[in-house]
Protein backbone atom coordinates (compact mmCIF):
# COMPACT_ATOMS: atom_id res chain seq x y z
CA UNK A 1 0.00 0.00 0.00
CA UNK A 2 1.33 3.42 -0.89
CA UNK A 3 1.98 6.05 1.77
CA UNK A 4 -0.80 8.25 0.38
CA UNK A 5 -3.32 5.44 0.49
CA UNK A 6 -2.39 4.72 4.07
CA UNK A 7 -2.64 8.39 4.94
CA UNK A 8 -6.10 8.44 3.39
CA UNK A 9 -7.25 5.36 5.26
CA UNK A 10 -5.93 6.33 8.66
CA UNK A 11 -8.65 8.83 9.65
CA UNK A 12 -11.34 6.31 8.78
CA UNK A 13 -9.70 3.69 10.97
CA UNK A 14 -9.66 6.23 13.81
CA UNK A 15 -13.26 7.25 13.17
CA UNK A 16 -14.74 3.79 12.70
CA UNK A 17 -15.21 2.81 16.38
CA UNK A 18 -17.09 6.03 17.21
CA UNK A 19 -19.13 5.98 14.00
CA UNK A 20 -20.01 2.31 14.54
CA UNK A 21 -21.12 3.06 18.09
CA UNK A 22 -23.31 5.98 17.05
CA UNK A 23 -24.71 3.94 14.15
CA UNK A 24 -25.52 0.84 16.17
CA UNK A 25 -26.61 2.53 19.38
CA UNK A 26 -28.48 5.53 17.97
CA UNK A 27 -29.35 5.50 14.27
CA UNK A 28 -30.27 1.83 13.84
CA UNK A 29 -32.35 1.91 17.07
CA UNK A 30 -34.14 5.05 15.83
CA UNK A 31 -34.98 3.34 12.53
CA UNK A 32 -36.04 0.30 14.51
CA UNK A 33 -38.59 2.22 16.61
CA UNK A 34 -40.01 3.76 13.44
CA UNK A 35 -40.77 0.21 12.26
CA UNK A 36 -41.84 -0.85 15.75
CA UNK A 37 -44.37 1.99 16.00
CA UNK A 38 -46.41 0.28 13.25
CA UNK A 39 -46.58 -3.00 15.14
CA UNK A 40 -49.36 -3.84 17.50
CA UNK A 41 -49.31 -4.84 21.16
CA UNK A 42 -51.93 -7.58 21.41
CA UNK A 43 -54.06 -8.37 24.44
CA UNK A 44 -51.81 -11.33 25.25
CA UNK A 45 -48.84 -8.99 25.57
CA UNK A 46 -47.07 -10.26 22.46
CA UNK A 47 -46.16 -7.90 19.64
CA UNK A 48 -47.89 -8.39 16.32
CA UNK A 49 -45.46 -7.44 13.57
CA UNK A 50 -46.98 -5.74 10.56
CA UNK A 51 -48.12 -2.40 9.31
CA UNK A 52 -50.84 -1.12 11.63
CA UNK A 53 -51.72 2.53 11.95
CA UNK A 54 -53.46 2.07 15.32
CA UNK A 55 -50.66 3.51 17.51
CA UNK A 56 -50.23 6.55 15.33
CA UNK A 57 -53.97 7.07 15.17
CA UNK A 58 -54.16 6.93 18.95
CA UNK A 59 -51.13 9.18 19.47
CA UNK A 60 -52.22 11.78 16.92
CA UNK A 61 -55.98 11.98 17.50
CA UNK A 62 -56.51 11.25 21.21
CA UNK A 63 -57.12 14.68 22.82
CA UNK A 64 -55.38 13.41 25.99
CA UNK A 65 -52.04 13.19 24.19
CA UNK A 66 -52.62 16.40 22.25
CA UNK A 67 -53.38 18.39 25.41
CA UNK A 68 -50.31 17.10 27.21
CA UNK A 69 -48.14 17.82 24.16
CA UNK A 70 -49.45 21.40 24.04
CA UNK A 71 -49.03 21.74 27.80
CA UNK A 72 -45.43 20.52 27.50
CA UNK A 73 -44.66 23.03 24.76
CA UNK A 74 -46.21 25.80 26.87
CA UNK A 75 -44.12 24.85 29.93
CA UNK A 76 -41.00 24.71 27.75
CA UNK A 77 -41.79 28.12 26.25
CA UNK A 78 -42.36 29.77 29.64
CA UNK A 79 -39.18 28.16 31.00
CA UNK A 80 -37.20 29.47 28.03
CA UNK A 81 -38.55 33.00 28.40
CA UNK A 82 -37.87 33.09 32.13
CA UNK A 83 -34.34 31.78 31.52
CA UNK A 84 -33.76 34.50 28.93
CA UNK A 85 -35.06 37.26 31.18
CA UNK A 86 -33.01 36.05 34.14
CA UNK A 87 -29.96 34.98 32.19
CA UNK A 88 -29.34 37.81 29.74
CA UNK A 89 -28.49 40.57 32.24
CA UNK A 90 -26.33 38.16 34.23
CA UNK A 91 -24.42 37.13 31.09
CA UNK A 92 -24.04 40.81 30.17
CA UNK A 93 -22.65 41.55 33.61
CA UNK A 94 -20.11 38.73 33.41
CA UNK A 95 -19.03 39.67 29.88
CA UNK A 96 -18.54 43.35 30.70
CA UNK A 97 -17.27 42.89 34.23
CA UNK A 98 -13.77 44.15 34.91
CA UNK A 99 -13.74 42.37 38.24
CA UNK A 100 -13.17 38.71 38.85
CA UNK A 101 -14.50 37.31 35.60
CA UNK A 102 -12.79 33.94 36.01
CA UNK A 103 -14.50 33.37 39.35
CA UNK A 104 -17.91 34.38 37.98
CA UNK A 105 -17.45 31.97 35.08
CA UNK A 106 -16.30 29.16 37.34
CA UNK A 107 -19.37 29.67 39.52
CA UNK A 108 -21.50 29.61 36.40
CA UNK A 109 -20.02 26.24 35.40
CA UNK A 110 -20.45 24.70 38.86
CA UNK A 111 -24.15 23.84 38.52
CA UNK A 112 -23.28 21.66 35.51
CA UNK A 113 -21.34 19.48 37.91
CA UNK A 114 -24.04 19.31 40.56
CA UNK A 115 -26.42 16.45 40.06
CA UNK A 116 -29.70 17.33 38.36
CA UNK A 117 -31.75 15.25 40.79
CA UNK A 118 -30.16 16.99 43.78
CA UNK A 119 -30.72 20.45 42.34
CA UNK A 120 -34.32 19.52 41.62
CA UNK A 121 -35.05 18.04 45.03
CA UNK A 122 -33.29 20.94 46.77
CA UNK A 123 -36.46 23.00 46.22
CA UNK A 124 -38.35 20.67 48.54
CA UNK A 125 -36.08 21.98 51.33
CA UNK A 126 -37.03 25.53 50.38
CA UNK A 127 -40.72 25.34 49.47
CA UNK A 128 -41.90 22.16 51.16
CA UNK A 129 -44.40 22.07 54.01
CA UNK A 130 -41.48 21.96 56.47
CA UNK A 131 -39.13 23.92 54.23
CA UNK A 132 -37.25 27.15 54.81
CA UNK A 133 -39.96 29.51 53.54
CA UNK A 134 -42.75 27.98 55.60
CA UNK A 135 -40.52 27.87 58.66
CA UNK A 136 -39.78 31.58 58.29
CA UNK A 137 -43.43 32.49 57.65
CA UNK A 138 -44.61 30.47 60.67
CA UNK A 139 -42.00 32.00 62.95
CA UNK A 140 -42.78 35.52 61.80
CA UNK A 141 -46.42 34.81 62.53
CA UNK A 142 -47.48 35.61 58.97
CA UNK A 143 -49.23 32.27 58.57
CA UNK A 144 -50.53 29.86 61.17
CA UNK A 145 -50.60 26.79 58.92
CA UNK A 146 -47.78 25.84 56.55
CA UNK A 147 -48.57 26.83 52.97
CA UNK A 148 -48.77 24.16 50.28
CA UNK A 149 -46.49 25.68 47.67
CA UNK A 150 -45.08 22.61 45.95
CA UNK A 151 -46.38 20.12 43.41
CA UNK A 152 -47.94 22.36 40.80
CA UNK A 153 -47.04 23.69 37.38
CA UNK A 154 -45.20 26.81 38.61
CA UNK A 155 -42.86 24.68 40.75
CA UNK A 156 -42.18 22.44 37.73
CA UNK A 157 -41.21 25.56 35.78
CA UNK A 158 -39.14 26.79 38.73
CA UNK A 159 -37.23 23.51 38.83
CA UNK A 160 -36.65 23.61 35.07
CA UNK A 161 -35.44 27.22 35.16
CA UNK A 162 -33.06 26.35 38.00
CA UNK A 163 -31.70 23.43 35.96
CA UNK A 164 -31.43 25.24 32.60
CA UNK A 165 -30.44 28.80 33.50
CA UNK A 166 -26.68 28.09 33.30
CA UNK A 167 -27.10 26.90 29.69
CA UNK A 168 -28.73 30.22 28.80
CA UNK A 169 -26.19 32.39 30.62
CA UNK A 170 -23.28 30.52 29.10
CA UNK A 171 -24.55 30.79 25.52
CA UNK A 172 -25.36 34.48 25.81
CA UNK A 173 -22.01 35.09 27.48
CA UNK A 174 -20.13 33.39 24.64
CA UNK A 175 -21.94 35.58 22.11
CA UNK A 176 -21.38 38.80 24.10
CA UNK A 177 -17.71 37.96 24.58
CA UNK A 178 -17.31 37.87 20.80
CA UNK A 179 -18.62 41.43 20.35
CA UNK A 180 -16.05 44.18 20.24
CA UNK A 181 -16.79 46.45 23.19
CA UNK A 182 -15.58 49.47 21.23
CA UNK A 183 -18.64 49.16 18.96
CA UNK A 184 -20.83 50.34 21.82
CA UNK A 185 -18.37 53.15 22.60
CA UNK A 186 -18.40 54.19 18.96
CA UNK A 187 -22.20 54.37 18.96
CA UNK A 188 -22.07 56.49 22.10
CA UNK A 189 -19.48 58.86 20.70
CA UNK A 190 -21.74 59.28 17.68
CA UNK A 191 -24.44 60.59 19.96
CA UNK A 192 -26.54 57.63 21.07
CA UNK A 193 -27.23 56.96 24.73
CA UNK A 194 -25.82 53.87 26.47
CA UNK A 195 -29.24 52.23 26.33
CA UNK A 196 -29.66 53.04 22.62
CA UNK A 197 -26.19 51.71 21.91
CA UNK A 198 -27.04 48.50 23.73
CA UNK A 199 -30.40 48.11 22.01
CA UNK A 200 -29.22 48.84 18.50
CA UNK A 201 -25.71 47.39 18.50
CA UNK A 202 -25.01 44.86 21.24
CA UNK A 203 -28.42 43.23 21.55
CA UNK A 204 -28.81 42.39 17.84
CA UNK A 205 -25.25 41.07 17.69
CA UNK A 206 -25.88 38.82 20.70
CA UNK A 207 -29.12 37.35 19.36
CA UNK A 208 -27.45 34.19 17.97
CA UNK A 209 -26.27 33.36 21.49
CA UNK A 210 -29.70 34.06 22.91
CA UNK A 211 -31.22 31.81 20.25
CA UNK A 212 -28.73 29.01 20.98
CA UNK A 213 -29.44 29.23 24.70
CA UNK A 214 -33.16 29.37 24.02
CA UNK A 215 -33.06 26.29 21.81
CA UNK A 216 -31.19 24.32 24.48
CA UNK A 217 -33.59 25.43 27.23
CA UNK A 218 -36.64 24.63 25.14
CA UNK A 219 -35.51 21.23 23.88
CA UNK A 220 -34.17 20.09 27.26
CA UNK A 221 -37.24 21.18 29.20
CA UNK A 222 -39.66 19.72 26.65
CA UNK A 223 -37.92 16.35 26.94
CA UNK A 224 -37.88 16.04 30.71
CA UNK A 225 -39.93 13.70 32.87
CA UNK A 226 -37.99 13.78 36.13
CA UNK A 227 -38.80 17.37 37.16
CA UNK A 228 -42.60 16.88 36.92
CA UNK A 229 -42.26 13.65 38.92
CA UNK A 230 -40.30 15.38 41.70
CA UNK A 231 -41.83 18.87 41.76
CA UNK A 232 -45.16 18.44 39.98
CA UNK A 233 -48.54 17.19 41.10
CA UNK A 234 -50.53 14.29 39.65
CA UNK A 235 -51.91 16.47 36.84
CA UNK A 236 -48.60 18.01 35.82
CA UNK A 237 -47.37 15.18 33.61
CA UNK A 238 -45.35 16.25 30.61
CA UNK A 239 -45.09 14.45 27.30
CA UNK A 240 -41.98 12.49 28.27
CA UNK A 241 -43.91 11.17 31.28
CA UNK A 242 -46.38 9.61 28.84
CA UNK A 243 -43.50 7.94 27.03
CA UNK A 244 -42.14 6.63 30.33
CA UNK A 245 -45.60 5.38 31.35
CA UNK A 246 -46.16 3.60 28.04
CA UNK A 247 -42.73 1.96 27.98
CA UNK A 248 -41.99 1.17 31.62
CA UNK A 249 -45.39 0.90 33.32
CA UNK A 250 -47.80 -0.30 30.62
CA UNK A 251 -45.13 -2.10 28.59
CA UNK A 252 -46.93 -1.00 25.42
CA UNK A 253 -43.76 -0.63 23.42
CA UNK A 254 -45.25 -0.01 19.98
CA UNK A 255 -47.33 2.87 21.36
CA UNK A 256 -44.33 4.13 23.33
CA UNK A 257 -42.33 4.13 20.09
CA UNK A 258 -44.96 6.24 18.34
CA UNK A 259 -45.08 8.71 21.25
CA UNK A 260 -41.26 8.99 21.35
CA UNK A 261 -41.17 9.66 17.64
CA UNK A 262 -43.82 12.36 18.01
CA UNK A 263 -41.65 14.11 20.59
CA UNK A 264 -38.60 13.67 18.36
CA UNK A 265 -40.48 15.08 15.35
CA UNK A 266 -41.67 18.19 17.19
CA UNK A 267 -38.31 18.97 18.79
CA UNK A 268 -36.35 17.85 15.73
CA UNK A 269 -38.35 20.26 13.56
CA UNK A 270 -37.36 23.05 15.91
CA UNK A 271 -33.68 22.09 15.70
CA UNK A 272 -33.90 21.98 11.91
CA UNK A 273 -35.50 25.43 11.72
CA UNK A 274 -32.79 26.73 14.03
CA UNK A 275 -30.09 25.05 11.96
CA UNK A 276 -31.52 26.47 8.74
CA UNK A 277 -31.37 30.06 9.96
CA UNK A 278 -28.42 30.07 12.34
CA UNK A 279 -26.42 26.89 11.79
CA UNK A 280 -24.99 24.68 14.50
CA UNK A 281 -21.81 26.72 14.97
CA UNK A 282 -23.11 28.97 17.74
CA UNK A 283 -24.55 26.02 19.64
CA UNK A 284 -21.25 24.14 19.47
CA UNK A 285 -19.38 27.21 20.70
CA UNK A 286 -21.60 27.31 23.75
CA UNK A 287 -21.21 23.59 24.44
CA UNK A 288 -17.49 23.35 23.87
CA UNK B 1 -26.99 53.64 37.99
CA UNK B 2 -27.74 51.03 35.30
CA UNK B 3 -24.57 49.11 35.96
CA UNK B 4 -25.26 48.85 39.71
CA UNK B 5 -28.73 47.55 38.92
CA UNK B 6 -27.31 44.87 36.64
CA UNK B 7 -24.82 43.90 39.32
CA UNK B 8 -27.53 43.51 41.95
CA UNK B 9 -29.63 41.53 39.47
CA UNK B 10 -26.71 39.23 38.70
CA UNK B 11 -26.14 38.68 42.38
CA UNK B 12 -29.77 37.62 42.74
CA UNK B 13 -29.42 35.23 39.80
CA UNK B 14 -26.36 33.62 41.41
CA UNK B 15 -28.21 33.39 44.73
CA UNK B 16 -31.09 31.68 42.96
CA UNK B 17 -28.67 29.16 41.49
CA UNK B 18 -26.77 28.37 44.68
CA UNK B 19 -29.03 29.00 47.65
CA UNK B 20 -31.11 25.81 47.32
CA UNK B 21 -27.94 23.74 46.96
CA UNK B 22 -26.39 25.46 49.96
CA UNK B 23 -29.48 24.59 51.97
CA UNK B 24 -29.04 20.91 51.07
CA UNK B 25 -25.49 21.02 52.44
CA UNK B 26 -26.59 22.95 55.52
CA UNK B 27 -29.45 20.60 56.37
CA UNK B 28 -27.27 17.54 55.95
CA UNK B 29 -25.46 18.61 59.12
CA UNK B 30 -28.72 19.14 61.00
CA UNK B 31 -28.87 17.26 64.28
CA UNK B 32 -32.69 17.19 64.22
CA UNK B 33 -34.29 13.93 63.23
CA UNK B 34 -36.37 15.54 60.48
CA UNK B 35 -34.85 16.75 57.28
CA UNK B 36 -36.03 20.29 57.71
CA UNK B 37 -35.71 23.58 59.52
CA UNK B 38 -34.97 24.59 62.19
CA UNK B 39 -31.35 23.54 62.58
CA UNK B 40 -31.16 22.09 66.06
CA UNK B 41 -27.43 21.57 66.10
CA UNK B 42 -24.41 20.50 64.10
CA UNK B 43 -23.99 16.79 63.63
CA UNK B 44 -22.45 14.15 61.38
CA UNK B 45 -25.08 11.59 62.32
CA UNK B 46 -26.65 11.50 58.84
CA UNK B 47 -23.31 10.80 57.23
CA UNK B 48 -22.71 8.01 59.72
CA UNK B 49 -26.12 6.60 58.95
CA UNK B 50 -25.38 6.94 55.25
CA UNK B 51 -22.19 4.92 55.62
CA UNK B 52 -24.22 2.12 57.17
CA UNK B 53 -26.97 2.08 54.55
CA UNK B 54 -26.30 -0.98 52.43
CA UNK B 55 -28.63 0.09 49.58
CA UNK B 56 -26.87 3.43 49.18
CA UNK B 57 -23.42 1.88 49.33
CA UNK B 58 -24.45 -0.59 46.65
CA UNK B 59 -25.76 2.28 44.52
CA UNK B 60 -22.45 4.07 44.97
CA UNK B 61 -20.46 1.06 43.85
CA UNK B 62 -22.70 0.65 40.80
CA UNK B 63 -22.39 4.34 39.89
CA UNK B 64 -18.61 4.33 40.31
CA UNK B 65 -18.13 1.21 38.20
CA UNK B 66 -20.55 2.45 35.54
CA UNK B 67 -18.95 5.90 35.44
CA UNK B 68 -15.42 4.50 35.24
CA UNK B 69 -16.23 2.04 32.43
CA UNK B 70 -18.21 4.70 30.57
CA UNK B 71 -15.31 7.14 30.85
CA UNK B 72 -12.84 4.53 29.62
CA UNK B 73 -14.85 3.42 26.56
CA UNK B 74 -16.27 6.82 25.68
CA UNK B 75 -12.91 8.55 25.91
CA UNK B 76 -11.16 5.88 23.83
CA UNK B 77 -13.74 6.24 21.06
CA UNK B 78 -13.84 10.00 21.42
CA UNK B 79 -10.09 10.60 21.35
CA UNK B 80 -9.62 8.42 18.26
CA UNK B 81 -12.45 10.20 16.44
CA UNK B 82 -11.22 13.63 17.51
CA UNK B 83 -7.71 12.84 16.27
CA UNK B 84 -9.14 11.96 12.87
CA UNK B 85 -11.25 15.12 12.73
CA UNK B 86 -8.55 17.52 13.88
CA UNK B 87 -5.43 15.97 12.35
CA UNK B 88 -6.65 14.79 8.96
CA UNK B 89 -8.39 16.34 6.04
CA UNK B 90 -11.41 14.08 6.15
CA UNK B 91 -13.89 14.46 3.32
CA UNK B 92 -17.35 15.31 4.67
CA UNK B 93 -16.01 16.46 8.01
CA UNK B 94 -19.09 18.54 8.85
CA UNK B 95 -21.44 15.65 8.22
CA UNK B 96 -19.29 13.33 10.34
CA UNK B 97 -19.14 15.86 13.17
CA UNK B 98 -22.92 16.23 13.10
CA UNK B 99 -23.39 12.45 13.12
CA UNK B 100 -21.06 12.07 16.07
CA UNK B 101 -22.76 14.74 18.17
CA UNK B 102 -26.25 13.56 17.14
CA UNK B 103 -26.80 11.77 20.48
CA UNK B 104 -27.10 15.15 22.22
CA UNK B 105 -29.41 16.54 19.56
CA UNK B 106 -31.90 13.72 20.13
CA UNK B 107 -33.93 14.12 23.35
CA UNK B 108 -32.53 11.69 25.89
CA UNK B 109 -35.92 10.07 26.47
CA UNK B 110 -36.17 9.18 22.78
CA UNK B 111 -32.60 7.86 22.73
CA UNK B 112 -33.40 5.82 25.84
CA UNK B 113 -36.52 4.29 24.31
CA UNK B 114 -34.86 3.52 20.97
CA UNK B 115 -31.84 1.83 22.55
CA UNK B 116 -33.92 -0.13 25.06
CA UNK B 117 -36.34 -1.48 22.46
CA UNK B 118 -33.70 -2.23 19.84
CA UNK B 119 -31.36 -4.10 22.16
CA UNK B 120 -34.34 -5.92 23.59
CA UNK B 121 -35.24 -6.96 20.04
CA UNK B 122 -31.72 -8.38 19.83
CA UNK B 123 -32.51 -10.32 23.04
CA UNK B 124 -30.29 -8.08 25.15
CA UNK B 125 -32.48 -7.38 28.16
CA UNK B 126 -32.22 -4.62 30.70
CA UNK B 127 -28.81 -5.20 32.20
CA UNK B 128 -25.63 -3.53 33.28
CA UNK B 129 -24.40 -3.96 29.71
CA UNK B 130 -27.38 -2.05 28.30
CA UNK B 131 -26.86 0.67 30.92
CA UNK B 132 -23.20 0.91 29.93
CA UNK B 133 -23.96 1.13 26.20
CA UNK B 134 -26.51 3.85 26.90
CA UNK B 135 -24.09 5.88 28.98
CA UNK B 136 -21.34 5.50 26.36
CA UNK B 137 -23.53 6.78 23.56
CA UNK B 138 -24.76 9.90 25.27
CA UNK B 139 -21.41 10.87 26.82
CA UNK B 140 -19.51 10.38 23.54
CA UNK B 141 -20.56 13.74 21.96
CA UNK B 142 -19.45 15.68 25.04
CA UNK B 143 -16.10 13.88 25.08
CA UNK B 144 -15.61 14.63 21.38
CA UNK B 145 -16.43 18.32 21.84
CA UNK B 146 -14.12 18.72 24.82
CA UNK B 147 -11.24 16.71 23.37
CA UNK B 148 -11.46 18.43 19.98
CA UNK B 149 -11.35 21.85 21.61
CA UNK B 150 -8.14 20.84 23.40
CA UNK B 151 -6.57 19.07 20.42
CA UNK B 152 -6.79 22.13 18.21
CA UNK B 153 -4.34 23.81 20.57
CA UNK B 154 -1.68 21.08 20.27
CA UNK B 155 0.75 21.64 17.43
CA UNK B 156 1.68 18.78 15.18
CA UNK B 157 5.31 19.82 14.80
CA UNK B 158 6.59 17.64 17.65
CA UNK B 159 5.09 14.53 16.15
CA UNK B 160 6.51 15.36 12.72
CA UNK B 161 9.91 16.07 14.25
CA UNK B 162 9.86 12.63 15.91
CA UNK B 163 8.87 10.97 12.64
CA UNK B 164 11.57 12.76 10.68
CA UNK B 165 14.11 11.74 13.30
CA UNK B 166 13.31 8.11 12.61
CA UNK B 167 10.58 7.19 15.10
CA UNK B 168 7.97 4.76 13.83
CA UNK B 169 4.39 6.12 13.74
CA UNK B 170 3.51 3.88 16.71
CA UNK B 171 6.52 5.14 18.67
CA UNK B 172 5.72 8.72 17.80
CA UNK B 173 2.15 8.25 18.97
CA UNK B 174 2.94 6.65 22.31
CA UNK B 175 6.03 8.71 23.15
CA UNK B 176 5.11 12.13 21.78
CA UNK B 177 1.45 12.51 20.88
CA UNK B 178 -0.13 10.64 23.77
CA UNK B 179 1.74 12.54 26.52
CA UNK B 180 0.79 15.80 24.80
CA UNK B 181 -2.79 14.56 24.61
CA UNK B 182 -2.90 13.60 28.27
CA UNK B 183 -4.71 16.73 29.49
CA UNK B 184 -7.34 16.35 26.75
CA UNK B 185 -7.80 12.65 27.53
CA UNK B 186 -8.02 13.44 31.21
CA UNK B 187 -10.60 16.19 30.65
CA UNK B 188 -12.68 13.88 28.43
CA UNK B 189 -12.66 11.07 30.99
CA UNK B 190 -13.62 13.41 33.81
CA UNK B 191 -16.44 14.85 31.76
CA UNK B 192 -17.77 11.44 30.73
CA UNK B 193 -17.54 10.17 34.31
CA UNK B 194 -19.43 13.12 35.76
CA UNK B 195 -22.19 13.01 33.17
CA UNK B 196 -22.61 9.28 33.64
CA UNK B 197 -22.51 9.60 37.42
CA UNK B 198 -25.28 12.24 37.33
CA UNK B 199 -27.57 10.68 34.78
CA UNK B 200 -31.09 9.67 35.69
CA UNK B 201 -33.22 10.24 32.57
CA UNK B 202 -31.81 7.38 30.52
CA UNK B 203 -30.79 5.29 33.51
CA UNK B 204 -34.37 4.80 34.72
CA UNK B 205 -35.19 3.25 31.34
CA UNK B 206 -32.16 1.01 31.09
CA UNK B 207 -31.47 -0.19 34.61
CA UNK B 208 -32.55 -3.72 35.48
CA UNK B 209 -34.91 -4.16 38.43
CA UNK B 210 -33.07 -4.06 41.75
CA UNK B 211 -30.04 -2.23 40.36
CA UNK B 212 -29.82 1.40 41.46
CA UNK B 213 -27.32 4.13 40.70
CA UNK B 214 -26.93 7.00 43.16
CA UNK B 215 -29.37 9.33 41.31
CA UNK B 216 -32.04 6.63 40.91
CA UNK B 217 -31.55 5.71 44.57
CA UNK B 218 -32.15 9.34 45.58
CA UNK B 219 -35.17 9.40 43.28
CA UNK B 220 -36.57 6.26 44.91
CA UNK B 221 -35.95 7.70 48.39
CA UNK B 222 -37.80 10.90 47.44
CA UNK B 223 -40.94 8.83 46.95
CA UNK B 224 -41.21 8.52 50.72
CA UNK B 225 -40.29 11.86 52.17
CA UNK B 226 -37.22 14.02 52.18
CA UNK B 227 -35.03 12.70 54.96
CA UNK B 228 -31.79 14.25 56.24
CA UNK B 229 -30.13 11.17 54.80
CA UNK B 230 -30.97 12.37 51.28
CA UNK B 231 -29.45 15.75 52.07
CA UNK B 232 -26.33 14.01 53.37
CA UNK B 233 -26.14 11.91 50.22
CA UNK B 234 -26.61 15.09 48.20
CA UNK B 235 -23.71 16.70 50.05
CA UNK B 236 -21.46 13.72 49.33
CA UNK B 237 -22.48 13.85 45.64
CA UNK B 238 -21.80 17.58 45.44
CA UNK B 239 -18.40 17.07 46.99
CA UNK B 240 -17.59 14.26 44.55
CA UNK B 241 -18.85 15.93 41.38
CA UNK B 242 -17.68 19.45 42.18
CA UNK B 243 -14.63 18.83 44.35
CA UNK B 244 -13.08 16.14 42.17
CA UNK B 245 -13.35 18.01 38.85
CA UNK B 246 -11.95 21.15 40.45
CA UNK B 247 -9.07 19.05 41.71
CA UNK B 248 -8.76 17.54 38.25
CA UNK B 249 -8.75 20.97 36.67
CA UNK B 250 -5.92 22.03 38.95
CA UNK B 251 -3.94 18.88 38.15
CA UNK B 252 -4.52 19.29 34.40
CA UNK B 253 -3.46 22.92 34.53
CA UNK B 254 -0.34 21.92 36.42
CA UNK B 255 0.49 19.23 33.88
CA UNK B 256 -0.07 21.67 31.03
CA UNK B 257 2.09 24.29 32.73
CA UNK B 258 4.94 21.88 33.32
CA UNK B 259 4.85 20.77 29.72
CA UNK B 260 4.47 24.21 28.30
CA UNK B 261 7.14 25.69 30.60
Amino acid sequence: MSVEARERRQPWILLSPALTAVGLLLFVPLIFIVVYSFWLRTATGADQAGFYLDNWQEALTDPFYRDILLGTLRIAAITTIVCAVMGYPAAYFIARSRGNKALLLLLLMLPFWISYIIRTMSWINILGVSGAVNWALLNLGIVSEPLQMLYNEPTVILGLVHFLLPFMVLNVYVALEGIDISLEDAACSLGSTRWQAFREVTLPLSLPGLAAGGLLCFVLSAGTYITPLVLGGPTDAMFANLVFEAIITQLNWPLGSALSLMLLAVLGALVLVYNHYLGMGQLMKGLG
Amino acid sequence: MGWKLIRAYTLLVYLFMFLPVAVVVLLSFNASQFGSFPMTGFSFRWFVELAGNEAILRAFRTSLLLGALTALISTTLGVLASLALVRYDVPGRNLISTLLIAPILVPEVVLAVALLLFLNFLSINKSFFLLLMGHVIFTLPFVILVVQARLVGIRRDYEEAALSLGASPVQAFFQITLPLLAPAVFAGMLFAFTISFDDITGTLFWKPGGVETVPTQIFAMLRNSISPEINALGTVMIFLTVGLPLLGLAVARRMALQRGG
